[in-house]
């Protein structure tokens, strides 16, 4: 069964990328017996599966995703969330107030949650043809008070993570900062210093721009240090 | 071509070919504002074609012609076949094209500039979609008509390609041809587009291939 | 049911159809509806015309005036063609300005006749750079039920034919009117044949239903000698080579039994 690429070849869209049983995974389709690629980005594959790592994309909801957004209205029983997807997210009130929500106290709405209010929040419900259901009602969500917001594409996240967390725990480490990690391209930092937090977005910056190389992690630990004056 | 030359876009694009110069931008998936224009379904294209009034040789209005609402509306129809509409119901992908500089075939290079912005955005589509025009000019078939060439000459065939499903996505034609001659600029206009096709994806590639060359230059420092 | 959404079973009824090749009406898939064209049915115009093709019906009229000519072509009178979908042709027709379907129509309408130089307009030109008629050609959809573009090409056509300019000569760079009228000068009969693609079959004349579920649409126009003098794709779908080349056989055919219609010598 022929795949017509190699491992991290760089393909665009309308590229046939394999022929035969193999399964469309990311960014791709399949027509007859043909996989194509649907976005730009690097070909990889499986025994089973061919697939593309896109190296542009915007933000499509998954359920369970941790996503960061800002609030853009405020209605009557729920809050509009712009999360960087094609379709704004909701929050509703019930998620929020424990008792039942009367709709005669509308002003309290906006005491809990604002326009221009930033929140971490979890999605617990997605399906194309509706608004993505966010949900703050488990430890870590909520507000976000204080820290720099630092917007990278969304594609380019598990990147930023690392394989089980390692580029981003070394980032924690060498900076001191808290990093909070949005699927949907956000990231929030906030460190003990400006400086400090100056540091873990530039290795972010560098991480967005150079993500489809390797030996990344050390260059940008060497970075850090460099920087640090080590 | 050049894409991503533009900050505030979701993707964009830049072409320069002979004296045309086309700049493509696009918007979106995005809300639908007003919202019963959504299709439950799938994503609505707006496509806007327009010519800056300092594109031609005497001064073009701003206010569309009839002649732009006509070519935005077979534009679309032309990129809407390589794109995963079903793929984001309830939204609306913006296209704006703007010829700053016009010398004929602008229609077919906002059609390969736009599908340039539309891969730039990462937008999934099925394929890239490349345009050219072919026509006969004083008994010649050629490709790529410039403007003199179309006013002057016999038939004009605009014509967009998806190359690899070998799909015609826009073919228009206004002159005179015997149906040979019209087979013949098919398969020339086919060509032409498959040469803009390769040049599209290099400029696609292009955007990330220059990293990866200084990440080379460091290992031989180091 | 003023809501013009097919709904699905019928949609894939007709689909089926179609792929066997039949229609829901029962016509064969290179079957035009009945036509019925009637000519010089507005006195006031100088020139009218009005058809039925199957529940489509539009009207035509042709109105002549005098203006400058283009400056790029000063000895050739002017031809303009307008298309009004007019708002009690159908539910989905709104009030306001022409919209991008009737710019589109009018537009192809108006390739087919200006591309074949129908109309001589060199015998229009009556002082070069200055003095020349006008032909206005106003298409007026009253009734939407598929097919506009064939529909109104034939009628304007047909128009044309029936239009009569005054008689004229011309003193000291002035137009002055002679007693009597002439036919407008036509000297070639252009007919538009439109395709729309179902599934990867071709059908002509598609009646409204089939326009809503179609994939694609294209629209030949031959003039007297068979050569192509337009041609526009609309839909958003697309076509092969081989079905584009299909297209223009079928083509090739129709427009010349659907003259046979319209040009009576």
């Amino acid at each position: 069964m022929p795949v017509f690429y190699e491992k991290k070849d760089l393909v665009t869209p309308g590229d046939l990328l394999a022929e035969g049983d193999y399964i469309p995974g990311d960014n791709t389709y399949k027509e007859a017996d043909k996989i194509y690629a649907t976005r730009v980005g690097l070909v990889d594959y499986t025994a089973k599966k061919v697939f593309v790592i896109a190296l542009k994309a915007f933000y499509v909801p998954n359920v369970g995703d941790i996503v960061i957004g800002k609030v853009t209205e405020v209605s009557s029983g729920s809050w509009v969330i712009d999360v960087n997807a094609p379709l704004p997210a909701m929050l509703r009130a019930a998620d929020v107030l424990d008792r039942s929500f009367s709709r005669s106290r509308t002003s309290d709405l906006s005491s809990i949650f604002d326009i221009g209010d930033l929140l971490i929040a979890k999605i617990v419900a997605y399906d194309r043809t509706r608004p993505p259901l966010l949900t703050v009602q488990e430890p870590g969500l909520g507000k976000i008070m204080r820290g720099q917001l630092v917007e990278v594409t969304p594609t380019k996240i598990p990147r930023v993570i690392g394989r089980q967390g390692s580029m981003v725990s070394m980032i924690k480490n060498e900076t001191g900062c808290q990093i909070t990690i949005g699927q949907n391209g956000l990231i929030l930092i906030n460190g003990k210093t400006p400086k400090d937090e100056q540091l873990a977005i530039m290795a972010i910056r560098q991480i967005e721009e150079e993500s489809h190389t390797s030996g990344l992690t050390d260059r940008i630990t060497e970075m850090i240090k460099k920087e640090k004056g080590e | 071509m050049e894409v991503g030359i533009l900050a505030n876009a979701d993707g964009s694009a830049y072409l320069e070919q002979g004296k045309n110069k086309v700049l493509a931008a696009v918007y979106g998936p995005k809300e639908v504002h007003p919202k019963h224009l959504a299709q439950a379904d799938r994503a609505i294209i707006r496509c806007r074609y327009h010519m800056a009034p300092f594109s031609v040789e005497e001064r073009k209005s701003p206010a569309p012609s009839r002649r732009e609402i006509e070519l935005s509306k077979v534009i679309r129809e032309a990129l809407e076949p390589a794109i995963f509409l079903e793929y984001y119901p309830q939204t609306a992908i913006d296209v704006f094209i703007e010829i700053l500089q016009a010398d004929g075939g602008t229609r077919c290079a906002g059609i390969t500039t736009a599908a340039l912005a539309l891969a730039d955005a990462g937008i999934p589509m099925r394929d890239l979609v490349a345009a050219c025009a072919a026509g006969k000019v004083e008994g010649h078939l050629v490709l790529d008509l410039q403007d003199e060439e179309d006013k002057k000459g016999e038939a004009d065939i605009p014509f967009a390609l998806m190359p690899h499903m070998n799909a015609i996505t826009l073919l228009q034609m206004d002159g005179s041809l015997t149906i040979d001659e019209f087979e013949q600029l098919l398969d020339l206009a086919t060509e032409g587009c498959k040469q803009l096709y390769t040049l599209q994806k290099e400029t696609l590639k292009e955007k990330y291939v220059t990293v990866g060359e200084e990440e080379g230059e460091e290992e031989v420092e180091a | 049911m003023t809501s013009t959404i097919v709904a699905r079973v019928k949609q894939k009824r007709i689909a089926e159809l179609i792929a066997s090749g039949k229609r829901l009406d029962g016509r064969g898939l290179t079957d035009y509806r009945d036509i019925q064209l009637e000519a010089g049915v507005i006195e006031r115009a100088e020139g009218s015309a009005r058809i039925r093709l199957g529940k489509t019906e539009v009207m035509v009229g042709i109105k002549i005036d005098i203006g400058e000519p283009f400056p790029d072509v000063p000895n050739q009178g002017v031809l303009t063609v307008n298309a009004e979908l007019v708002p009690l042709a159908s539910p989905t027709f709104e009030p306001g300005p022409p919209n991008e379907n009737a710019i589109e129509l009018a537009r192809v309408v108006d390739r087919g006749i200006r591309e074949s130089k129908a109309i001589d307009l060199e015998k229009l030109c009556a002082v070069p750079g200055k003095k020349v008629f006008i032909v206005f050609v106003d298409l007026y959809v009253l009734n939407h039920a598929g097919n506009l573009i064939d529909a109104s090409a034939m009628a304007a056509l047909a128009a044309l034919l029936n239009t009569k300019m005054p008689k004229f000569e011309v003193k000291d760079g002035e137009i002055v009117k002679k007693p009597g009228y002439t036919q407008l000068p036509i000297k070639n009969y252009p007919i538009p044949v439109t395709f729309a693609k179902i599934d990867n079959t071709f059908i002509v004349d598609p009646w409204l239903e089939e326009e809503e579920i179609m994939d694609a649409r294209l629209t030949m126009t031959m003039d007297k000698d068979s050569k192509i003098c337009a041609i526009q794709k609309g839909c958003c779908g697309y076509f092969t080579k081989e079905q584009i080349l299909e297209a223009t056989k079928i083509a090739h055919e129709k427009t010349q039994e659907l003259r046979k219609l319209v040009v009576k010598d």
